[in-house]
């Protein structure tokens, strides 16, 4: 009974951060919506660390391994005896360690945003909005039931449009917010229709239930399923692959990827949040839920999402050398990592005892969130202090802010998987998942990760260092002080959060999992982003030319990838030409000229009738008499005939 | 002389009536038309009451059905005659084929 109070507790406190700044942010809560909010925020995250405290070491151990707890749990819709959507709380390992994860972050942006929001327009209903997104995020990794998840998964994707357009005068805003709506919107369609095979198969829409029926060999349900198949492919293949691509829009895996570069016309802690604790990790979380569905029963899905989070990872790395927008930069980062998250999943063989490439997809996950948010948030403070995006402007930052300079540089190094900072740990278990599955996505995962150590060090070195920018004309400071306690404490878990034993918590079974690690399997990952870093060094340390003429001999490759592999271009062309041409044309023609020529067909057929009809009335009595006798006449003759 | 059978009466109404139907037709007088319109009423009495003298003697509903007929006879004409009269003040005739308006 406490568990279920402190847990609705948890979620409540950020509904309750975004309920009052909405009702009452034009009056009441017009400035102290930020402190109010933030306090909610910290009443949360403290009740999720102690609840934390007690599942992990008081009532969540049983009997060898982390159980899972449903509180509250109850029935919402009931259709009939066997379907009923019910609501809950899924209490397991995974969602206590997501609760902790996204209540830190998120109050550490809360915290961070009072200093980087301060006389914005909007105040009150920026921090509404924060919560809001908070709020949704909470509830979609509580869902005992997918359906559940399904209506958290649709507010992610309203708040993070509220937030992504916050600044909606502007034209560019905008129109990423609606991107990036429409984007996973489209998405969503696809996961929808897979809820509906996976719990038309299953028979219930719980996890709990789906995950068993579907995943015990030889079980009615699993051989009904299977035996109904489109297009060759089995119906339950169908809906896991249409599940992940809802997992694809939220989590932007190639090719629905296209929504997350723009999202960054957010303000910059938003997109500190969108990228570390909620939205992206949306769909790692629910693939990583409905996981022993892919490894066990639908084989072959799950090595279509390890292929395509292995090209997302890869190709976004490769993106993220040549753009020059900061943000931008870090997007493309989050992306590749968001990828590397997938692809353990993907490559993870279900066997008997906890899956190691489960646990280190979620392990990446939680250091990912630690240290992006770290980044992003320093990346916030680099903006605000040269008014602009782009790297090109920045340079010789190390003088002017110091303490960001450091933070900067313990996000970058734990980015790039260097020892001993968090990276590294959560990296070196996917590389070993797919070391041990997958030797060619192994090979793949090495090359991301040294080029995510060259475009993350790109940009520091461009930033901090190459060449001095002028002074500020005005004196300007860095940071107040209450902003510089979440980067502090980021930075910590950024820097220390390897060390925490994740294996030990979070494993697929519930089963605790030391690691091990082995120098020698580090050695090359680590040699190849220490290369990385050089490479970096070497092109951007001192003011120089090298990267130019670089660009200059390799153009092609330049433009491919400054045009990020011409995936916008597609999508253009397919809206554009295809669909707005060939489609929407047509259409237009079918419904001004067949639908709207029915209507019309209709209208002037009755004027036709009517104006023939019209002619009878015509105000002469002696004819309306004569139209009543003929009438009566051909009734008497009717009624003689008969 | 003999007593006249139903079929005269039947006859003598239904002649009765056609002469009305024919002044109604084919007069423009609104006062010839309700005279008209009368005769045909009185036809329709006619035949009510032989009915009810020679096929059910027993009963009375034809001389009573007959006697209201009448009544809303006179009801309709003094009606009528009201019409015509405001008609013709609005008009300054009263032949049917100028009374048009009543299709609007």
């Amino acid at each position: 009974m406490i568990y279920t109070v402190l847990v609705l507790l948890i979620v409540l406190f950020p509904l309750a951060g975004f309920l009052f700044p909405a009702l009452w942010g034009r009056s009441l809560f017009k400035k102290s919506a930020g402190p109010l909010t933030v306090v909610l925020m910290t009443f949360s995250f403290l009740l999720s660390a102690y609840f934390a405290y007690l599942y992990f070491f008081e009532f969540g151990y049983q009997q060898g391994a982390y159980r899972r707890f449903l509180f509250p749990d109850i029935p919402w819709l009931e259709f009939s005896g066997a379907l009923a959507i019910r609501m809950g709380a899924y209490i397991d390992a995974v969602s206590v360690m997501m609760l902790l994860t996204v209540t830190f972050v998120s109050l550490m942006v809360h915290v961070y945003s009072l200093w980087y929001m301060k006389h914005q327009e909007r105040y009150a209903a920026y921090f509404a909005y924060l919560s809001l997104f908070t709020f949704s995020m909470l509830g979609l990794v509580l869902s005992s039931n997918i359906f559940q998840m399904y209506f958290f998964w649709e507010l992610v994707g309203v708040s993070s449009f509220l937030l992504i357009g916050f600044y909606y005068q502007k034209p560019a805003a905008a129109a990423a917010a609606k991107k990036a709506f429409i984007v996973t919107r489209f998405a969503d369609v696809g996961f929808f229709i897979g809820i509906l095979i996976l719990s038309f198969s299953a028979g219930s829409m719980d996890f709990e239930t789906i995950l068993h029926k579907l995943t015990t060999p030889g079980s009615d349900a699993l051989n009904t399923a299977a035996a109904q198949t489109f297009l060759g492919i089995s119906a339950l293949s169908w809906g896991a692959a249409l599940v992940f691509m809802g997992a694809a829009g939220k989590s932007a895996l190639f090719p629905l990827h296209i929504w997350l570069p723009d999202a960054m016309e957010g303000p910059t802690p938003v997109s500190a949040l969108i990228h570390a604790a909620t939205m992206v990790v949306a769909g790692v979380f629910l693939i990583a839920r409905l996981f022993p569905l892919y490894a066990i029963t639908v084989p072959g899905v799950q090595e279509f999402i390890a292929w395509v989070s292995a090209v997302t990872a890869l190709m976004a790395a490769l993106i993220a050398c040549v753009q020059t927008d900061i943000k931008r930069i870090l997007a493309f980062s989050t992306m590749s990592q968001i990828g590397l998250m997938m692809l353990s999943l993907g490559v993870a063989k279900y066997e008997a005892g906890p899956v190691p490439g489960y646990t280190a997809s979620l392990f990446h996950l939680f250091t990912h969130a630690l240290f992006k948010s770290l980044l992003f948030l320093c990346a916030g403070i680099m903006i605000h202090f040269v008014h602009n995006n782009s790297i090109w402007k920045m340079g010789g930052l190390r003088k002017y802010l110091p303490l960001t300079h450091l933070f900067f540089l313990a996000g970058c190094l734990a980015i790039s998987g260097i020892p001993p900072f968090s990276g590294f740990f959560s990296k070196e278990e996917i590389l070993l998942a797919a070391y041990r599955n997958y030797f060619p996505l192994y090979v793949l995962v090495l090359i991301t990760s040294a080029v995510t150590a060259f475009y993350m060090f790109r940009m520091y070195f461009r930033t901090f260092w190459f060449y001095n920018l002028k002074g500020p004309t005005e004196k300007e400071t860095e940071i107040e002080v209450p902003a510089l306690i979440p980067l502090v404490l980021l930075a910590i878990g950024a820097v220390l959060g390897g060390f925490i034993p994740f294996g030990n918590f979070v494993t697929s079974d519930g089963h605790r999992m030391p690691f091990h690690f082995d120098v020698r399997f580090s050695l090359l990952p680590v040699i190849l982003n220490l290369a990385g870093i050089f490479v970096a060094m070497w092109f951007y340390k001192t003011k120089n030319k090298r990267s130019d003429i670089v660009q200059e001999k390799a153009w092609k490759l330049y433009l491919l990838l400054s045009e990020k592999f011409y995936v916008d271009h597609l999508y253009e062309f397919i809206t554009r030409k295809v669909i707005f041409q060939v489609i929407g044309r047509s259409a237009a023609w079918f419904d001004k000229n067949i639908v709207d020529g029915m209507v019309n067909l209709s209208g002037e057929a009755t004027q036709y009738v009517s104006a023939a009809f019209r002619k009878l009335q015509s105000g002469k009595v002696q004819l309306y008499a004569l139209y009543f006798l003929l009438a009566i006449l051909a009734l008497a003759l009717i009624t003689i005939l008969k | 002389m003999t007593e006249p059978g139903l079929y005269h009466i039947l006859t003598l109404s239904a002649l009765l009536f056609c002469t009305g139907m024919y002044g109604f037709f084919t007069r423009r007088n609104l006062i010839t038309l309700l005279m008209s319109v009368e005769l045909m009423l009185n036809s329709v009495n006619l035949n009510l009451v032989a009915f009810d003298r020679y096929v059910w003697p027993e009963k009375t509903e034809g001389l009573f059905f007959s006697l209201f007929i009448i009544a809303v006879a006179a009801a309709e004409a003094a009606l009528a005659i009201a019409i015509i009269i405001h008609l013709y003040r609005t008009h300054k005739s009263i032949d049917v084929q100028e009374a048009e308006e009543l299709k609007y």
